[in-house]
């Protein structure tokens, strides 16, 4: 039995140990334990009073049991008793037993604070030590409740002994980092930051971790440490190795307190005091120097402890970002090392030098090392430092070397370890897109990466290509001829089957010239993948038919022949089977107009910042792209994807998704965006084509006939039918929520702790489609999530029933107005909450008259004509009421043109008033409306004025106008 | 620092330090898949590598792998040598320590740690005070410990 000798006994807990260590096999030693803890229980439950060394020693078996990874639910009491022992030893363990083993049990907390206050003030300094370790091990509130404002008295006492000193500087650390509150420094806060000038190196290397984590938060209260700190730096640097003694470590002084004091320096600025900041930039100098003198040891300790000291000076020198020479100096160190026999130094010089990278002094030093980089990305051996070497490519990249950096970036791609494939192929598509300065390079670029990495390549990217080349059209004959001969290739993956059947779907007549991809060629060649595909890409597949056939009329034949077959038009999926038959009959009963304005070319995106950068950052959490980096990023891929001159339209299509789905902070809005992105892509792709995703696909053919488009789930006007029961009446501020998207269609319908409601809507004559997203704030899921629009007559609109934590589901209404109508419909969501009660809430859809408003331009004396016309007292609507929001002309201007009609200039003879014309669309007839608003800028007053030609109509537009200026 | 771990070869734990609170559950979890990770790399290997939003250092000393989690700002260099210093502080406490001694003097380990980290940072980086504090301890004990094993672990 080997190292037993111990004199002071627990021989039972060696022998205990030693027949664990000869169990065979699990369930040996499960069971030699059991037997272990009957034991110990028996005899903590026994009558007779245990002794100090046995307490001590059960305890520390049950320890032992405890690290083997069982749970130990007795015994605590035991070790409590032992803290108040005389003995050393048994006070020792009863320590160590707590600090592992801590629970939150009250009774036991105030038992263990008693006896550590009795330690306290013991004046034994190991005593005094080992209950400072205990609290810096547990470090609970409770803890720090009871001793936080003891403990800076004994830390900074003149009479208290160094080794208590530097446990006490730690313990309350420990105590600030998980209870700021309670930790109040105020009058110790000089006497803490000059401890940085005690005389023991050990005290001040550990009260150097306190200040440090103090000045991180109160920087300017800490703000002496500064100077004292670059002094202590200086001394210590300047001093031979052997000047401190035990405190040099393999020929390097103090390298520990050394990393520590250029840490701390980290959390200021650069020191103001001009002698302070000369001292300072010696050191950092003699650091840089010492890195080139010939090494003292060839102990690798020596080189370790010397460089931590470099990095930590460069990291220094880098957060200042201000001294050229410098930052060029700690480039070529790194370079230096970036070459170095030692793995672990390449691979600090790597990361290191990727925050030098962010720095305008720097930038170009770095860029000097591109060709090591990229030998490392090839030849590297051990994955973590080929990651590093692809930071680093990614963060010295510009418009300079993009092309290159791309290049290596996608060669590597082909044998990169699945780990870091996704993230890789983010940064190439990013890149890609920032740096692009032809288009046709970025579409090559993300098509290769499809290619090489297909698997890797999120929806993110292909939809961003999509995008771009969307909104760009010089690049789109390329983007049809490049994506064509992808396709040729025998084993495509799936993703460049969804590109390609978008872009070619889009703009395949662009390269339809040529025989060689002739319609017919490019739709044989993209139905060649079709039955190799998923759900979702046959679907999209499905819509490029389509599409062809208005492009193509040529091929309407063939592909109606495929839509005609069974294995399309009886398709067991749903979504498939109903795609199958409308575009069938679509493409049957529609004239070319029709299906020239049905299926004509996706309008451009509206800007965005590029979904993927909003992916890379929640991969990769902040700080791992540097800040500058980011926005820059936004920038420019701003200027790419808006670059497109496309007209006024980009800039008047209400930003759709920005702030709408922003449930939560940073990262999810990524999530949310790509939400939208998809949304876009779907149906926004075919405008007009119906998305009948509740009705049963059998039923369809009926409901189909001539494009009326009857099939739409909330149909008005009002039923009789009365409400049900069951759904809550509508909240109290539902008006309220409803005006505010009188003249807008996007925003945030509704929000409270649990659940946002998104809305995004769009309308034309006298149809509109509704997006509503449903977004769980909550990190717990929603179950029998169901919603329901009622108008009032009612209908349930199936959604998924469960919203997970932090998730968003989406909800397409459709919508078509029959006649005039005053109420809004109104939507019930109710769901339960594990631990909740049914949750059961009643809101207006923000559907209102003059949503179906086409604006009408006319001419001054046609406007006069009209308005004579409507002037029977019933047609007219008028108010006077007082102004609730800003008078300025051009608020009120974006808000008449929300409102959907014209707004007329030159109409009125006092041009301080507004003049507005429109018709609403109704299925049964047209409406024609005037309107005219007067302000009153001195009263804060206005007069509305409507005519209309009918007199609800007037009614209601002036109710709900009131509530609107 | 985070945490440290001490584990064998094989994969069992000798000795786990936690400095941010967390659930048993959760302790085993993040051992279980850091074990894996560590044990899976080829010695050549570099000695730092990413896990979570940590960095990990870790050094293999004869069958024991020493493994520290330290947080972005901290310096990875240093951290090994804090490994080092701790492993030099078993090493003169118990005379050539082995994995043995680990084992069966187990909170003798966690002393000596306590002495040199407390609350996951260095409160005294000089061998001879730290071995000087737990000599004064060992002599409020009965009986002074005597080593007595063949194992050497090679520094």
């Amino acid at each position: 039995m080997p190292a037993v000798s111990k004199g002071d006994g627990m021989r039972g807990l060696a022998v205990f140990i030693s027949d664990i260590r000869n169990c065979k096999s699990k369930e040996a030693e499960i069971k030699r334990i059991n037997k272990e803890l009957a034991n110990i229980r028996s005899k903590f439950k026994g009558d007779k009073a245990l002794d100090g060394y046995s307490k001590k020693k059960y305890v520390c078996k049950l320890l032992f049991i405890f690290l083997l990874g069982h749970d130990i639910d007795f015994g605590h009491m035991e070790a409590v008793n032992l803290l108040s022992s005389n003995k050393y030893t048994e006070k020792q363990i009863g320590y160590l037993f707590i600090s592992v083993l801590v629970n939150s049990n009250s009774e036991l907390i105030r038992l263990i604070n008693n006896a550590i206050k009795n330690d306290l003030s013991s004046r034994n300094p190991t005593f005094m030590c080992l209950a400072l370790h205990c609290i810096a091990n547990v470090g609970s509130r409770e803890m720090a409740e009871a001793f936080a404002s003891e403990i800076p008295r004994i830390l900074v006492a003149g009479d208290t002994m160094d080794s208590v000193k530097q446990s006490a500087a730690l313990c309350l650390l420990r105590l600030y980092k998980t209870s700021p509150d309670l930790v109040l420094m105020g009058e110790w806060t000089s006497r803490v930051v000059h401890l940085l000038n005690d005389q023991h190196m050990g005290v001040v290397t550990a009260a150097i971790s306190l200040i440090t984590c103090l000045s991180q938060k109160n920087p300017d209260e800490f703000k002496t440490c500064v100077s004292l700190a670059v002094s202590r730096l200086s001394r210590i640097v300047s001093s031979a190795s052997t000047d401190l003694q035990d405190y040099t470590y393999y020929f390097v002084p103090a390298p520990w307190l050394s990393c520590k004091l250029l840490r701390l320096l980290q959390c200021y600025p650069p020191p103001e005091d001009g002698a302070v900041k000369g001292r300072l930039v010696e050191c950092l100098e003699t650091i840089l120097n010492k890195a080139q003198e010939p090494p003292k040891s060839k102990k690798v300790q020596h080189s370790n402890a010397k460089n931590a000291i470099l990095f930590e000076a460069i990291s220094l020198i880098i957060h200042y970002d201000s001294e050229p020479n410098l930052l060029v100096r700690a480039c070529n160190q790194l370079g230096q090392f970036l070459q170095h026999r030692e793995t672990n130094l390449r691979y600090l010089a790597l990361e290191s030098m990727c925050t030098l990278a962010s720095s305008e002094f720097s930038h170009e030093a770095v860029k000097t090392h591109i060709e090591t980089v990229i030998n490392a990305l090839k030849t590297e051996r051990d994955v973590s430092v080929r990651q590093r070497a692809a930071d680093l490519l990614y963060a010295m990249c510009d418009r300079s070397n993009a092309k290159q950096i791309v290049a290596e970036m996608l060669s590597y791609l082909e044998t990169a370890d699945y780990s870091i494939r996704e993230e890789m192929v983010l940064k190439v598509a990013i890149l890609a897109e920032k740096y692009a300065v032809d288009y046709s390079w970025y579409v090559d670029t993300i098509l290769n990466l499809i290619r090489i990495a297909g698997d890797y390549v999120s929806e993110e990217v292909w939809y961003r290509v999509i995008q771009i080349v969307i909104n760009r059209d010089d690049v789109q004959g390329y983007a049809a001829k490049t994506v064509f001969e992808a396709l040729q290739a025998p084993a495509c993956h799936e993703n460049m089957v969804k590109v390609g059947g978008y872009i070619l779907g889009e703009f395949g007549n662009l390269i339809a010239g040529d025989p060689r991809s002739s319609p017919l060629v490019q739709f044989n060649l993209l139905h060649s993948k079709f039955h190799l595909c998923s759900v979702p890409t046959r679907a999209l597949l499905l819509s490029a038919y389509i599409k062809f056939i208005n492009l193509f009329p040529e091929t309407k034949a063939t592909i109606q022949e495929v839509l005609r077959c069974d294995s399309q038009i009886r398709n067991s999926d749903v979504e498939l089977q109903q795609r199958a038959v409308e575009y069938l009959k679509l493409s049957s009963i529609a004239s070319t107009d029709v299906l020239a304005t049905v299926l004509e070319e996706m309008p451009p995106f509206p800007e965005r910042e590029s979904s993927i950068l909003a992916k890379l950052k929640k991969k990769k959490g902040p700080g791992a792209v540097s800040v500058t980096e980011l926005d820059d990023g936004k920038r420019e891929a701003g200027e790419l994807n808006g670059g497109g001159d496309r007209g006024p339209d980009t800039a008047s299509t209400p930003s759709p998704s920005a702030d709408l789905l922003g449930i939560r902070s940073a990262a999810p809005v990524g999530a949310a965006q790509t939400n939208a992105v998809a949304v876009i892509s779907h149906f926004h792709s075919y405008p007009f084509i119906p998305y009948l995703s509740c009705c049963l696909s059998a039923s369809i053919p009926a409901l189909f006939c001539g494009l009326s488009l009857h099939p739409c789930p909330v149909l008005w006007p009002p039923s009789s039918a009365p409400p049900s029961e069951d759904p809550a009446p509508p909240l109290s501020e539902a008006d309220e929520l409803l005006n505010k998207f009188v003249c807008k269609n996007n925003g945030v319908l509704f929000e409270n702790q649990l659940l946002q409601i998104g809305i995004k809507s769009e309308y034309r004559q006298n149809l509109g489609r509704m997006y509503l997203f449903y977004g769980n704030k909550t990190s717990v899921q929603f179950a029998s999530f169901t919603t329901t629009v009622s108008c009032p007559g009612e209908l349930h609109k199936p959604v998924e029933p469960l919203v997970e934590g932090g998730a968003q589901i989406q909800q397409v209404l459709n919508i078509e107005c029959i006649t005039d109508f005053s109420d809004a419909p109104l939507l019930n969501i109710k769901f339960s909450r594990y631990g909740g009660a049914l949750q059961n809430l009643t809101l207006k859809l923000p559907v209102t008259i003059n949503k179906f408003f086409q604006p009408t331009e006319m001419s001054s004396s046609d406007f006069f004509q009209r308005w004579k016309q409507l002037s029977q007292p019933q047609q007219e609507a008028q108010k006077i009421f007082k102004a609730n929001h800003s008078m300025d002309t051009e608020v009120l201007k974006a808000k008449l043109l929300g409102l959907g009609t014209a707004l007329l200039d030159n109409i009125d003879p006092n041009p301080e008033n507004y003049v507005c014309a429109g018709v609403i669309q109704t299925k049964s007839q047209q409406i024609g409306c005037l309107l005219r608003l007067e302000p009153n800028a001195q009263a804060q007053m206005y007069r509305l004025t409507l005519r209309c030609s009918k007199d609800t109509v007037s009614k209601r537009l002036c109710e709900l106008l009131a509530q609107q200026f | 620092m985070q945490f440290m771990l001490l584990f064998s070869r094989q994969g069992k734990l000798r000795l786990q330090k936690w400095y941010v609170p967390l659930s048993d559950k959760e302790k085993k979890k993040i051992t279980r898949e850091l074990v894996q990770t560590v044990l899976a790399r080829k010695p050549k290997m570099c000695s730092f590598l990413e896990w979570r939003d940590l960095k990990i250092v870790y050094k293999r000393y004869a069958s024991l792998y020493f493994c520290c989690a330290i947080e972005d700002q901290d310096n990875e260099l240093i951290t090994l040598e804090i490994i080092h210093r701790y492993v030099e502080l078993l090493d003169k406490y118990f005379g050539s320590v082995c994995e043995l001694d680990i084992i069966f003097n187990f909170e003798k380990a966690y002393f000596i740690l306590d002495e040199f980290l407390l609350g996951g940072e260095a409160q005294e980086t000089s061998k001879k005070n730290v071995l000087k504090a737990i000599e004064q301890a060992d002599l409020l004990q009965e009986v002074r410990y005597t080593p007595n094993h063949s194992h050497v672990w090679q520094i």
